[in-house]
């Protein structure tokens, strides 16, 4: 018998229920509204008062009307089908929902209950297993999605009964699973769990050591991020986050990709639902949406199901984690989930942090980025969620309090700067702010020069300290005029602009240059690095800029054209008889 | 106290609590954002808690008493629609400021958001004949987009060249705080222009209270919804100016004792932009809702809360600006940007659009450059010479906002000035284009 309470007070989407029986908190409940049910959480219990966040408009609400508590915390179905899917932030199918706009209290089936899939066993008669180990396997799209045991299930279980080879759905029984006191239980291919408790179906974290290949280069050899790790992209608006995260999310070396789009632009989201479906994965050939699932809470949806998208979206990853894969989740914008949780502190008259932000901000963010991570599973199988938020700062400010509380839970800052923006250098991630503290474990320098060749770590350093030392000159030029520097500081300037125009540059909307992987990326590395290397001779200062511009070109050139193609040659050819032209022997 | 009238209204008169925007009193059955109507002015409710319901006031409180009758309505703000509404004004609460009544379906305004995976992705050019915006900034039919501007410049003045040219089916006149003679403007300008019929307008000048304001837009995208969902046309929203709508937010939210954040801004300003902004979409069947909006800004500050948080919902911003070189009010075409101009140009205007309009950009960057060179006291190239005298003509033949032309022509003209100052290698052009276009 679910506890039932009353409304005593509204103010906005915040509502005051009062009770007499058990609650919770975070507990999920439903207000009866006219012929609706309109979802809500717990998130605050004084004495018979209990707070609650309406995840829809409360408007025409009245004091006196039921509430009925579910019993349990905001949850989402796991299970096939949830790959390719469009959601709300909590887990509505947009596609079922009839109509045009949005219905208030309508809620959909995230998963389908009549499809059948083909499965096989994966586990035998007599097995020990605990939770998240694998039952059996079904085919969903192309990969093998895994049944497995329900997260809940605590301790060990013996399999008493497993399904055999053939087609079922989704609420068939699957196995019967006897515990330590005899007792059976069935498991079908479906399971709930709470968003706001991680998944910790894993018997080891490690240290990330290896480096997910994003095909962008200003991450992938500037400032790589590590399969399992996290990373964060701060910029004003107009910078380029989202050109930058749809990039991410076609090129990333990742079996799937979960993009929550949280209280963000609908337009962006119709850009994916209309250009992934047709878009190919590079590696497979398979259409991009074949491998992603979407989280969309844009920003004219109801606030309090902001804040629930990006749990969705990390229970989903978890949940795939778990099966063994490389999961890539990018969270569009972090900013305006923050915004939904200050409004709610502020409705609840809650003593403010700074700029009005609940004082646990700072908590809540680290909390959930600590959620990602590369994983041992109990088969000693590996499965990663490598992280990518990107913030909205107010004011375009790097000071703010979203902007600093990421920065101490994300190991890579991927800072977009305006100037870069405006004096259209693309991708806009400011090359010297930027950084990945990846890059100082041991075991990714190992990784990578293990991968990309011996010096690798090593070029990369030098590239970014000529990117500083060519920032430097490029000051004293503009403070002591051209000719009053000597002209190796030209020189200087030049090298660094090779190197940002080659390698931290990059044309998100050209078929070849938008994406580089790591082979094209270390032979490019491989050719700056001997150029910069170079002495070149010039008579007058006037001479460096023209020749450097021919360079960059022809740099471009190769980047413009398939690597090791015919056309790669003739064009890295040419480049050699324009080094050639000025290179001291 | 309580004394039933019709089957919804209950009619009180004990206030126990005034503000200067609310008012408090006992009272039961009733609904959130409901309608009461207080001593003959309109007001909402913002807040129940047990059989105490804050109301707020719409015109302000000024001289209302403690046993001022309250009638409840039963409904949250409505706004009659209907074939009617063509050609018409009204004021903030939707009722025609011209007398008379409208026959129409009584629709709540601040209805539910579109399904995103109904909507379809804006791909429709809108021609507004001023090259600042068409060549370098298409819009597109359901964009979003505000002019960000001083409040000298003369938004309104573009933002109604720019409705009568748009071969809109609708256009929708959001007036917020307008001036009067603002106001009055817009409605010779439509009526010159032989236009009235397609207009509505929902109109708060100054001279109204300021927080009757808040549901103007609402009225406006709800008339908007129903000309282009139900009837499937074009509709253009017009939305001037939004600086003072959240202004008005922030007054509301002031006196309801909520915590600011930046700039005094309530910390839902991001959501309650959002939320009228994001009525702009296309349909799949055809009909689009398209804002043009306006933010006022202060001195050029594009940080303060309000253009900073409309840009991280807007697609896109134009900005004016006053070119001292050719005395004209040009369309800035280093700070505007329509971000979703690439759905349209070179697809559905000439192939070599893009490609000619960052050319003429990159020259006029060039020609900024050796503006600041002389500044400076540096020495001018040949090149920079050519580049200052390419600046000038561009912004007099097509950044100025008093040009109307056809896209062909703005490109004709482009290749004009191109082949007058330089080369083509120095112009940088697809060498197909230069053989098709370059004027000989």
């Amino acid at each position: 018998m679910n506890t039932i309470g009353k409304v005593t007070g509204i103010i906005a989407n915040l509502v005051v229920v009062e009770v007499d029986e058990r609650v919770a908190q975070n507990e999920i409940c439903f207000i009866k509204h006219q012929d609706t049910r309109l979802m809500a959480e717990v998130i605050k219990i004084m004495g018979r008062k209990v707070y609650v966040q309406v995840f829809e408009s409360t408007r025409g609400l009245k004091v006196g009307a039921e509430v009925e508590f579910a019993g349990h915390m905001l949850e989402v179905t796991l299970g096939p089908g949830l790959l390719s899917k469009n959601f709300d932030g909590l887990q509505n199918d947009l596609d079922k929902m009839t109509g045009v706009f949005l219905k208030r209290g309508e809620y959909t089936d995230p998963l389908q209950s009549e499809q059948e899939y083909e499965y096989k066993p994966l586990a035998s008669e007599g097995e020990k297993v605990s939770a998240g180990d694998w039952l059996g396997e079904v085919k969903e799209n192309w990969i093998a999605h895994k049944i497995m045991v329900p997260f809940v299930f605590k301790g060990e279980y013996t399999v008493k009964s497993i399904t055999g080879e053939g087609k079922y759905t989704i609420h068939d029984t699957m196995a019967v699973l006897t515990d330590k006191d005899g007792k059976d239980h069935k498991v079908t291919m479906v399971q709930k769990w709470p968003v706001k408790v991680p998944i910790r179906a894993y018997t080891e974290k490690p240290r990330p050591f290896k480096v997910l290949e994003t095909g962008v280069r200003v991450f992938d050899t500037l400032n790589p991020i590590a399969e399992g790790g996290t990373g964060f992209i701060p910029g004003p608006f107009g910078s380029g986050k989202t050109v930058l995260q749809h990039a991410l999310s076609k090129q990333a070396e990742a079996d799937l990709v979960v993009i929550a789009a949280c209280g963000e632009r609908a337009n962006e989201v119709v850009e994916i639902f209309t250009e992934f479906p047709e878009l190919e994965d590079p590696r497979t050939g398979r259409k991009l949406m074949e491998r992603t699932t979407i989280i969309a809470n844009t920003s004219n949806m109801p606030v309090a199901a902001r804040e629930a998208s990006v749990y969705t979206a990390m229970t989903i990853s978890e949940y795939y984690r778990t099966m063994g894969l490389k999961v890539l989740l990018l969270a569009d914008s972090t900013s305006r989930w923050a915004q939904a949780l200050r409004e709610m502190s502020n409705r609840m008259e809650e003593l403010p942090g700074p700029d009005g932000f609940p004082m646990d901000l700072p908590a809540i963010i680290s909390n959930f980025y600590s959620r990602a991570g590369y994983v041992y599973l109990n088969n000693e199988q590996t499965g990663s969620i490598t992280f990518i938020g990107t913030v909205s700062p107010a004011g375009g400010n790097l000071k703010e309090p979203v902007t600093e509380s990421t920065k101490k839970a994300a190991r890579c800052f991927y800072a977009l700067s305006q100037q870069r923006a405006d004096s259209k250098r693309y991708p806009a991630i400011d090359p010297i702010e930027s950084y990945s503290k990846y890059l100082e474990y041991p075991e990714i320098v190992e990784y990578l020069n293990k991968n990309n060749g011996e010096n690798w770590t090593e070029n990369v350093h030098f590239i970014k300290d000529t990117l500083l030392r060519s920032k430097e000159v490029y000051e004293q030029i503009n403070i002591l005029g051209d000719d009053g520097v000597p002209l190796d500081y030209h020189i200087t300037f030049w090298k660094g602009e090779v190197v940002d125009f080659v390698i931290s540059q990059q044309d998100a909307f050209d078929k070849i240059d938008q994406r580089s992987d790591f082979k094209r990326q270390k032979y490019m590395l491989d050719k700056v690095v001997n150029l910069l290397n170079s002495d070149f001779k010039f008579e007058s200062f006037e001479e460096v800029n023209p020749y450097f511009k021919r360079v960059i070109n022809q740099f471009k050139q190769m980047n413009y054209s398939v690597f090791e193609s015919d056309e790669f040659k003739n064009n890295e050819k040419e480049l050699e008889v324009i080094i050639q032209e000025r290179k001291v022997a | 106290m309580e004394k039933d009238t019709k089957a919804f209204q209950r009619v009180y008169t004990k206030l126990f609590q005034l503000t200067k925007a609310t008012v408090s009193l006992y009272a039961s059955g009733i609904g959130n954002e409901e309608l009461a109507i207080v001593e003959g002015r309109l007001a909402q409710v913002v807040k129940i808690m047990g059989d105490v319901v804050t109301l707020q006031v719409f015109a302000g409180t000024e001289g209302i008493a403690t046993d001022a009758e309250v009638i409840f309505t039963g409904k949250a703000p409505t706004l009659k629609v209907g074939e009617d509404l063509a050609g018409r004004f009204f004021n903030a609460y939707g009722e025609p400021i011209d007398g008379g009544e409208i026959m129409g379906e009584e629709r709540e305004i601040g209805g539910p958001s579109v399904n995103p995976v109904r909507r379809q992705q804006p791909s429709e050019f809108i021609a507004t004949g001023i090259a600042g915006i068409d060549l370098n900034n298409a819009l597109v039919t359901g964009q979003k987009i505000p002019f960000f501007a001083d409040p000298d410049q003369p938004f309104n003045q573009v933002m109604a060249s720019v409705a009568l040219r748009a071969q809109a089916d609708k256009i929708i006149l959001g007036g917020v705080g307008l001036t009067n003679d603002d106001y009055l403007y817009f409605k010779r300008v439509f009526d010159d222009a032989g236009a009235l019929d397609r207009i509505v307008g929902f109109i708060n000048t100054t001279e109204h209270p300021p927080v009757e304001r808040l549901l103007v837009p609402d009225m406006a995208l709800s008339a908007a919804e129903y000309y282009a969902h139900e009837k499937g046309q074009k509709v253009l929203v017009l939305l001037t100016d939004l600086t003072l709508y959240a202004d008005a937010l922030s007054i509301v939210s002031n006196r309801m004792d909520q915590i600011p954040s930046k700039d005094s801004m309530p910390g839902s300003l991001y959501s309650d932009l959002a939320r009228l902004y994001e009525k702009a979409v296309q349909f799949p069947e055809g009909g689009s809702i398209t804002i043009i909006a306006v933010t006022t800004l202060s001195g050029g500050d594009i940080t303060h809360a309000i253009p900073d948080n409309t840009g991280y919902i807007t697609e896109g911003q134009l900005f004016l600006r006053k070119d001292s070189d050719i005395g004209k009010v040009i369309v800035d075409p280093f700070r505007s940007l329509s971000r979703l101009k690439q759905l349209v140009i070179g697809k559905k205007t000439r192939e070599d659009h893009p490609q000619v309009m960052n050319a003429a950009v990159r020259l006029y960057a060039d020609a900024a450059n050796a503006k600041t060179k002389l500044e400076n006291g540096f020495d001018l190239t040949d090149y920079d010479e050519r580049t200052l005298e390419f600046a000038k003509a561009y912004s007099e033949k097509l950044l100025a906002i008093d040009v109307n032309v056809e896209v062909e022509a703005m490109l004709d003209t482009a290749y004009e000035l191109f082949s007058k100052y330089f080369s083509p290698v120095e112009v940088g052009l697809k060498q197909e284009f230069v053989d098709k276009f370059w004027k000989k």
